[in-house]
């Protein structure tokens, strides 16, 4: 999308199933979003990893991951909201890194970029929430679908009525390294969106191996999803889903769950 | 508890775990440096020059200046850090793939096109009969 080639043949149906996606959003306009993604040596490197951290600044500029920084607006924080998150989860045993100053990368912007467009602004300040799934081990889908039980009570108990959405992103199926690159697993992918309104709890019981033999070495990232997954009640239904193979070297999914009573 | 290194059955494919993280942190961390416009200008200045700033060993100065992505996995790199030297060559991650996998830029595209590579036969090493070694 930042390169302009979102109407030729091969991206078009791609961007074509996001449209609902981006109605669906701006309908809702919340007033904040959480998004839970990983940083692709960018704002971190190998030398401090967190496994999970939390963003609480004003504003996250574009990271340069090796070619410039790439062409989308600077990310506004949410402060007040962040540091609430913080504090709560920390207090409720989750040792979250607080990052006062980091840039962020694609893997925070371009989910961003699927639901919103290309804006001159951001229409929602944004709450970046990191997971590391570079260096092995990642956290455990059980401990993501934790951290998303923690987060969905301190927003709950946040002073401000807000309209929050949790984006987890990541996956779904891909490979990038080595003789098996490429690999893509459309059954596994569809079970897996299937299991996140039919049974979460038994995804969260996948092993990093199987995500690895399953869904490639960087299909791991779909344990990035149970946070969002855990965040909501438990009978959140399904309002829409997408999924296209390929693009570039992964497959592409995304699905759109709403909590039936919003507490 | 530590879960069982049960991944190293999977065929071609570099888990950058605890082994590769002490193996490969110097070769990641100059990659990491790519990050910055100065440092890719002068890399691609003196890349011989440029890396002497780093603790290779040998193998891994052998690896990024002949461009021998697969062997970069082999001697600790990370894809996440190792594919920077790709884009400061200008190239992509299909590219890069289609080096690693062993076949034509357009082959590897159109396996892309049609799916991708199948986890059929390709899920435990001696099914594929091929497949890394660790070492």
């Amino acid at each position: 999308m930042d390169r302009g080639v979102t109407a030729t043949p091969y991206w078009e149906s791609l961007f074509k199933g996001y449209e609902p996606a981006r109605q669906w959003l701006a309908k809702l306009a919340p007033d904040v979003a959480i998004i839970v993604y990983n940083d692709h040596a960018s704002a971190f490197s190998l030398q401090i990893i967190p496994t999970f951290l939390i963003g609480v600044a004003d504003r996250f500029p574009i990271a340069d991951e090796g070619f410039g920084p790439r062409p989308v607006p600077v990310v506004q924080g949410h402060p007040a909201l962040a540091w609430h998150l913080a504090e709560s989860l920390i207090l409720d045993e989750f040792d979250m890194t607080i990052a006062n100053e980091m840039p962020v990368d694609h893997g925070l912007t371009v989910p961003l970029s699927i639901t919103c467009g290309q804006p001159q602004q951001w229409p929602f300040p944004v709450i970046p929430l990191c997971v590391n799934v570079v260096q092995y081990p990642p956290p455990t889908g059980a401990r993501c679908f934790k951290l998303g039980q923690a987060i969905a009570r301190a927003v709950a108990s946040f002073e401000q009525d807000l309209r929050v959405v949790i984006y987890g992103t990541g996956g779904m199926s891909h490979q990038l390294q080595g003789e098996r690159a490429g690999l893509i697993n459309r059954e596994f992918d569809t079970a897996f969106l299937d299991g996140m309104t039919q049974d979460p709890l038994a995804l969260t019981r996948i092993t990093h191996t199987e995500y690895m033999r399953e869904a490639g070495s960087e299909g791991v990232e779909m344990v990035m999803w149970h946070i969002m997954r855990g965040a909501l009640n438990a009978d959140a239904a399904e309002i829409y889903r997408h999924y296209h193979v390929p693009a570039s070297n992964t497959a592409a999914g995304l699905m759109i769950l709403e909590n039936r009573r919003i507490s | 508890m530590t879960e069982a290194r049960d991944y190293e059955t999977i065929p071609g494919t570099y888990v950058y775990d605890a082994r590769r993280g002490r193996q490969g942190y110097a070769l990641n961390m100059f990659c990491m440096s790519l990050n910055v416009a100065e440092n890719r200008r002068k890399f691609k200045e003196n890349e011989a020059a440029y890396l002497e700033q780093f603790a290779l060993t040998e193998e891994q100065r052998r690896t990024v200046l002949k461009r021998d992505w697969l062997g970069m996995l082999k001697v600790g790199g990370n894809i996440y850090y190792t594919i920077k030297i790709a884009f400061c060559d200008g190239l992509t991650f299909q590219d890069v793939a289609s080096m690693m996998s062993g076949v034509s830029k357009e082959q590897y595209a159109k396996m892309m096109l049609a799916g991708g590579r199948s986890a059929e036969g390709n899920r435990y090493k001696d099914e594929t009969g091929s497949g890394n070694t660790r070492g």
